[in-house]
């Protein structure tokens, strides 16, 4: 579904003024119809960043970067060095730039957390970061301009049909994202600075396919399908309707809900490193994946990790295998070894295997 | 119950320009599927004509660059000024106002995506040039197919994001209207949860999936009301909406369509005006049916035999149904274009793109090495060109479906074109899949990345009947033009017994059909397609190499295909090329 939102000018009013700073209002997150296992994935992925972010297939208008776009909203502000161009955590000394290392002393601010578009059609000078190209003809100054990766740093980077990302750029997100840190070399001069960031693609699987590389760096994959049933798709139209009819409005009206989910992730992360997993859920997660032939030990970690976050996002202190059944799809269904020739989605796959492994 | 003495089509395109120039951004555009002529000149001069004349109004050229398109540093103008100048695309500067795109047919699936974007989230966002801005582009975009064959259409991320999708035959304007009034009337129309229930009936009555067409018919309504100077929504609008923006995407012929005769006789006005009624009441169930019935008018003719064929075709193919789910997909990355990287490899240089990108630092690298050479170019300057006939294959499988190549013998080829198709794979290749029975050939599944659709197409592919093996070729040879046209490098492989019976013109009697067919292959020959004959004959015959022959291709005797063979064969067919040499084996 398109974005629409309404550019509104903050401050400006109708009669002439000129526009200030434009502030789009965006769909709220709570108020996505629908869509369960895109939004969980995505609440997933806000409660533990560790997964390693989330793709999302399927169909159009279905609201795909209307909902990753909603989550930024949603998302409640972090902790950041005041000035410092990767936003470093205070909070963690060993993870600070350069720059906040050096400083003498370091304010702490409280910002937004990131959610960054990279735009196709994006160059890379610009998604790594390059030199600021103002001060080098005005004044022949060589100064580190930070690019997209760096404003990315501790968020989330979305990338809005991933599959038509150019080859060159793809490259360079895989070798920053197995890294965590960006490095560029220009003019003679060298940067380098932390880029850990939370990986969102969405694309629709009709206009190509990922390549598996970068498939294999999402930590959870889901699709999403056009609603059917028409009281459902009826409600859907009216929402986005009263949205774009008055957007403020229709904001406000969901506020509570959205404060709501704030709470609900923030509560999350304070009960995750206190979620236990108990030795029946490894055994349970280590079969289905033997069962499922996924490569490597992504799948089971992830599956774990997912299931974690699933248990803290629902309140619970243990992960039972209810919260395995619930995220095996989205975990592990683009880690199954590629059979081209399979009729089976691999989502169907999953839950054959999920039947004959852990039979509800 | 439809409108007596209703609009014609040439009416209601009339009436489509008014209402894109009413809300050109709420209803994103058009398709304008028409040959190049005073029809369509006319079309666009009612549209112009009606949008306040300060609005931008900017033609996007086929195969624009993103610097066009997008924005970028304007190079010229920031060595002159000393300072980074900003050059904007042609999306930011129609902000307000309309976007042409010529031949939209044509329009590479990665340019459709980025208009897509734009047009999602009503501005651009530009990270070029060590340029970071966000710039307004809220537009209408009308998208000129000028396509004649029912698969080269405009694509569908495109399609999907555009109200209106026009056929346009003729033209015929209605009584001038005031749009400048219209525009500011728009905000203050409302419309009901009855007419927003109908319309998402009535959108799901026709098979219509995705959801951004009720919304169009919802806006499509109230532009109309705007237009007409009232601030209520009448059935009228809402018709009008339902002929403009649901019929067209209509995949499938409403189950229950005799809306004739309503148990009461409907009460015209009255049930407009209580819209206070929270849920689906008779209001609702009147407006669809009304709806439903002027959709179903709007059905051009013909249209529900080629869906209920269509529909067939999905059936056999065990795919779920998708209106324009058949565009071309993507290669990756715009098969024209510069990249950073090494000058190795035979890679060769953009000489242009890489002087642009040293020109800002001249000054900077100038104080440094005084004494250096007058330009000074870097390594990290450097753009390499990419090239379109790199970006991919597309693999047409033909497939002789007759009762002499017998389905058992297909089923027995399975195993090797399942070793094809997971080349193909492996390759990022693109199929096709043709197959010719009875009287003639059909293209089963055109151009797609996916593989899964390919294998049910074969899968599910009916069998029997005689062999028209020329019009197997003549349907093969026209899909490699349209490959080669979209810059893609088709492969053939072709599966057959070779036992051609009918000709060119139907007539049954083998002399004949296996002249007609030597003379198709001698034309895929003239091609230069790189060429796979396998053979699925039990006892292979001389004619199936007479035929590889002719049409140079590769010939291989299936029971000889064993996977290395085969695999072999289709590398060698590929790396040949155009100047591939008759070989037979």
């Amino acid at each position: 579904m398109d974005e629409g939102g309404e550019v509104v000018a903050a401050g400006g009013t109708k009669r002439g003024k000129p526009p200030v700073v434009p502030v789009r209002l965006v769909f709220p997150f709570s108020a996505i119809v629908g869509q369960d296992e895109m939004k969980l994935a995505l609440l997933i992925a806000a409660v533990d960043p560790a997964i390693g972010g989330v793709l999302v297939f399927g169909d159009r208008g279905t609201g795909k970067s209307t909902t990753v776009r909603a989550l930024a909203a949603l998302l409640p502000p972090m902790r950041a060095v005041a000035g410092c161009a990767f936003a470093c955590d205070p909070g963690k000394p060993a993870a600070l730039c350069e720059a906040c290392r050096a400083a003498a002393r370091r304010v702490a601010l409280s910002v937004p957390v990131p959610v960054v578009d990279l735009p196709l059609g994006a160059t890379e000078d610009r998604v790594t970061g390059a030199l600021d190209i103002e001060r080098a003809l005005a004044d022949g100054v060589k100064a580190f301009e930070p690019g997209l990766l760096a404003r990315a740093h501790r968020g989330f980077l979305y990338i809005d049909e991933v599959n038509l990302l150019e080859d060159h750029l793809v490259d360079l997100l895989l070798d920053v994202a197995a890294s965590g840190e960006n490095v560029v070399e220009r003019e003679g001069i060298s940067v380098r600075h932390p880029a850990r960031f939370v990986l969102i693609g969405s694309g629709n699987p009709e206009e190509g396919e990922l390549r598996p590389q970068l498939t294999d760096r999402f930590g959870l994959a889901v699709e999403v399908r056009t609603p059917k049933d028409l009281p459902t798709r009826i409600e859907v139209v009216k929402r986005r309707d009263a949205f774009e009819r008055d957007p403020r409005r229709f904001v406000a009206a969901w506020a509570k809900e959205e404060a709501a989910t704030r709470r609900r992730i923030l509560a999350a992360r304070r009960l995750l490193p206190r979620v236990e997993v108990p030795e029946a859920a490894l055994e349970a997660s280590a079969k289905l994946c033997l069962a499922l032939g996924t490569d490597g030990l992504r799948g089971e970690l992830t599956l774990m990790r997912t299931a974690r976050a699933l248990a803290a996002l629902e309140g619970d202190r243990v992960v039972t295998l209810a919260h395995l059944r619930r995220i095996a799809a989205p975990a592990l269904r683009h880690r199954l070894r590629r059979d081209p020739l399979d009729e089976a989605v691999a989502g169907t796959r999953v839950e054959r295997a999920l039947a004959e492994v852990l039979p509800a | 119950m439809t409108e007596q003495a209703g609009p014609t089509p040439a009416q209601d395109a009339a009436r489509a320009a008014l209402l894109l120039a009413v809300d050109p951004t709420g209803l994103g555009g058009a398709v304008l599927r028409a040959a190049p002529g005073p029809v369509r000149d006319a079309w666009l001069a009612l549209l112009r004509n009606a949008l306040p004349p300060h609005l931008p109004w900017r033609r996007l050229p086929l195969g624009v660059p993103d610097s066009r398109l997008l924005g970028g540093l304007d190079l010229a103008a920031t060595l002159a000024a000393g300072r980074p100048v900003a050059e904007r695309g042609v999306l930011a500067e129609a902000d307000g106002g309309v976007v042409i795109a010529a031949m939209a047919e044509r329009i590479e699936s990665a340019t459709a995506a980025r208009i897509a974007a734009v047009m999602d989230t009503g501005a651009v966002a530009v990270q070029r040039d060590g340029l970071s801005a966000r710039l307004p582009a809220r537009f209408g975009l009308v998208a000129l197919d000028e396509g004649l064959a029912p698969e080269e259409e405009a694509p569908a991320a495109l399609r999907a994001r555009l109200a209106f999708h026009l056929d346009l035959t003729a033209i015929e304007p209605t009584a001038s209207a005031a749009v400048q009034d219209a525009r500011a009337l728009l905000p203050a129309v409302a419309t009901d949860d009855a007419l927003a229930e109908a319309v998402c009936a009535t959108a799901a009555a026709f098979g219509i999936e995705d959801l951004r067409a009720p919304l169009f018919a919802l806006r499509a309504a109230r532009a109309a009301a705007a237009l007409a100077g009232r601030t209520q929504v009448t059935k009228e609008d809402a018709g009008l909406a339902a002929r403009l923006v649901l019929a067209p995407r209509a995949t499938t012929a409403p189950m229950d369509h005799q809306p004739e005769q309503p148990p009461e006789p409907p009460p015209p006005e009255e049930q407009q005006n209580s819209k206070d009624q929270p849920d689906r009441g008779p209001d609702s169930k009147e407006l669809q049916e009304m709806l439903v019935a002027a959709t179903q008018a709007a059905l051009p003719a013909g249209l529900l035999e080629a869906l209920q064929l269509r529909e067939a075709a999905r059936k056999r193919n065990g795919a779920e149904g998708k209106a324009g789910a058949r565009r071309d997909a993507a290669q990756r990355g715009r098969p024209i274009g510069t990249r950073p990287g090494a000058l190795r490899d035979g890679a060769r240089l953009a000489l242009v793109e890489t002087l642009r990108n040293a020109a800002p630092w001249q000054a900077l690298r100038r104080r440094e090495r005084p004494r250096g050479p007058p330009i000074q170019v870097r390594r990290e300057d450097i753009r390499l060109r990419r090239f379109r006939h790199k970006a991919g294959t597309t693999a047409i499988f033909v497939v002789d479906a007759s009762g002499s190549a017998a389905l058992h013998r297909l089923a027995e080829a399975k195993g090797a074109v399942e070793m094809l198709l997971a080349d193909c794979y492996v390759r990022r290749d693109q199929v096709a899949v043709v197959a010719f029975r009875g009287k003639g050939a059909e293209v089963l599944l055109p151009p797609t990345p996916s593989l899964v659709r390919a294998k049910r197409s074969l899968a599910g592919l009916p069998g029997g009947g005689p062999t028209p093996l020329a019009a197997g070729l003549d349907a093969a040879a026209a899909l490699v033009a349209e490959t080669a046209r979209r810059g893609r490098t088709p492969l053939l492989v072709l599966l057959t017994d070779g036992r051609a019976n009918i000709s060119r013109d139907g007539t049954a009697g083998r002399p004949q059909a296996e002249a007609d067919a030597l003379a198709a292959a001698t034309r895929i020959r003239a091609s230069g397609v790189p060429a796979l004959l396998l053979d699925t004959a039990p006892r292979p015959h001389a004619y199936a190499k007479q035929l590889a022959a002719a049409m140079g291709a590769r010939y291989l005797a299936l029971p000889a295909a064993d996977a290395a063979r085969l695999s072999g064969a289709v590398a060698a067919a590929r790396s040949t090329g155009l100047a591939a040499p008759p070989r037979v084996a």
